[in-house]
């Protein structure tokens, strides 16, 4: 068994999460304030999509949009001399989109169920749109926010799909452990493939287990 | 209440039943053929219409993947009645477990390893040597794609394996590897030549040097836990026949 894939799985989930929690709350913190509703459910089906199609199909979207012989990726590898496909920040992108919606829907969730009387009580003291979101929906949302993270952490640390498309299966650059377990089973190594397999559960576990803990604190606190 | 819920159930069984019986031909056979990914475009588009047109009464299902994942699934118990493998190296080995029915095996093809890169390259890759001046290389993984088998082969006789490995992104079929020249993904990558006249993305650039690599040969076997041996049978003796062959060159094989 190499650590490589690892610390690899590992360094893509954590650059994806940081880019998805903060996407995610500041996208659904925006949706839920739209007053169209028509708007609303278009934009909300566009938003969860990556959630419900297979990951292949963003593969092929995200390949049509980076890769190096399509305008964005030509426009990116010619001006910037930034070849994103077969690179480790593919493993980022495709980890961040397949990961946003969990993210987007539990904030999205959580802020809905917020009791609108506290949000108009501290309108009616003159509290600003933006210290009323940072003082009363943030805190209030947290248990919600917490638990959609992490949902989407583990989302992104088992990205296989999308990933194998855009960034390729490169050891020691762009191999991820579900990458690593496809390819040992593959070539028949069980054995190999059964330590990957333990690490993924045992984190996957861990992360259900938390969300769980996270989960109990909102019904107190909604107490 | 009761009674009529019993009733209704108990119609629907029936009529379910009846269906079973009017949708069940009693002469008609299903087999499934497990072959190597190269084989596809091949199969699907040519042979299975082909074969089935002549033998109405057999309905052909196909599945493609690397030959290594097909071996694995074969041995796994997978309901596969005919292999294709894109080697000989997984048919033997499922021979010498017991997988195979021993003189079923036939050596159906021959397929060249080539160089390809995307059309539009600039990175003037033009034969083996050169493939070192690729920033990204595809290749099949060595581990279980037969055509990742082969290029390290050449890749060792040409003393290049160890730079390459460093840079390659290790596809787990063939059409994969291709698939990512054809996007210019990657700089260059080593296929067989089948693969490469499927697709005007990808040019091929050189063939593997004369001793450098083994011949490619694609076996055709038929499995021992087949539940249709003559069906599939049929099928084997349909894949030697001269149309048929004609149809393999077609594809940029060659036919033995």
């Amino acid at each position: 068994m190499q650590m490589s894939p690892i610390i690899i799985s590992m360094k893509t989930a954590s650059a994806a999460i940081a880019f998805t929690f903060l996407l995610g709350i500041f996208v659904a913190r925006w949706v839920v304030n739209i007053k169209s509703e028509k708007a609303k459910m278009v934009l909300d089906g566009i938003l969860t999509l990556p959630l419900v199609l297979p990951p292949t199909v963003v593969g092929f979207l995200l390949l049509i949009i980076f890769g190096v012989n399509r305008p964005i990726g030509k426009f990116l590898l010619e001006f910037l001399g930034v070849k994103i496909v077969f690179s480790w920040p593919a493993t980022v992108i495709a980890a961040v989109v397949i990961s946003f919606p969990l993210m987007y829907r539990s904030a999205r969730g959580a802020f809905e169920q917020i009791d609108p009387d506290l949000v108009m009580a501290a309108k009616t003291l003159g509290m600003s749109e933006r210290k009323i979101f940072w003082r009363i929906t943030m805190p209030l949302a947290l248990p919600g926010v917490a638990g959609g993270g992490i949902l989407a952490f583990a989302r992104g640390l088992g990205e296989f799909g999308a990933t194998a498309m855009i960034a390729g299966n490169i050891a020691h650059e762009t191999r991820t452990l579900p990458l690593a377990i496809y390819t040992e089973v593959a070539a028949g190594n069980m054995e190999a493939a059964s330590y990957y397999v333990i690490i993924v559960m045992s984190i996957s576990f861990l992360v259900v287990a938390l969300t769980n803990y996270f989960s109990l604190k909102e019904r107190k606190y909604l107490k | 209440m009761k009674k009529n819920i019993i009733m209704l159930m108990i119609i629907c069984l029936v009529f379910s039943l009846v269906g079973c019986g009017k949708n069940t031909p009693t002469d008609e056979s299903t087999i499934t053929i497990a072959a190597a990914a190269s084989l596809k475009n091949c199969v699907d588009d040519v042979l299975i219409p082909m074969f089935t047109e002549k033998y109405p009464d057999i309905q052909v299902k196909a599945t493609y993947d690397s030959s290594g994942k097909l071996q694995t699934q074969i041995e796994q118990g997978a309901d596969i009645d005919v292999f294709m493998s894109a080697s000989m190296k997984q048919m033997n080995e499922l021979a010498e477990k017991g997988f195979m029915i021993h003189d079923s095996i036939v050596e159906l093809l021959e397929n060249k390893i080539v160089l390809i890169v995307p059309v539009n390259n600039t990175k003037e890759i033009r034969e083996f040597k050169d493939i070192l001046k690729a920033d990204q290389i595809a290749i099949g993984d060595q581990a279980s794609v037969p055509a990742g088998q082969y290029a390290k082969e050449a890749l060792t006789n040409l003393n290049l394996w160890g730079q390459v490995i460093e840079k390659a992104s290790l596809g787990t079929n063939v059409t994969e590897v291709l698939n990512w020249v054809a996007e210019g993904s990657a700089d260059a990558g080593i296929v067989y030549s089948t693969d490469a006249a499927s697709t005007k993305k990808v040019k091929v650039v050189a063939e593997a040097p004369e001793g450098s690599v083994s011949k490619v040969i694609y076996p055709v076997g038929i499995v021992k836990t087949s539940k249709d041996e003559a069906s599939a049978k049929k099928f084997l003796d349909f894949l030697q026949t001269e149309e048929v062959k004609k149809v393999f060159e077609s594809y940029g094989f060659v036919a033995k």
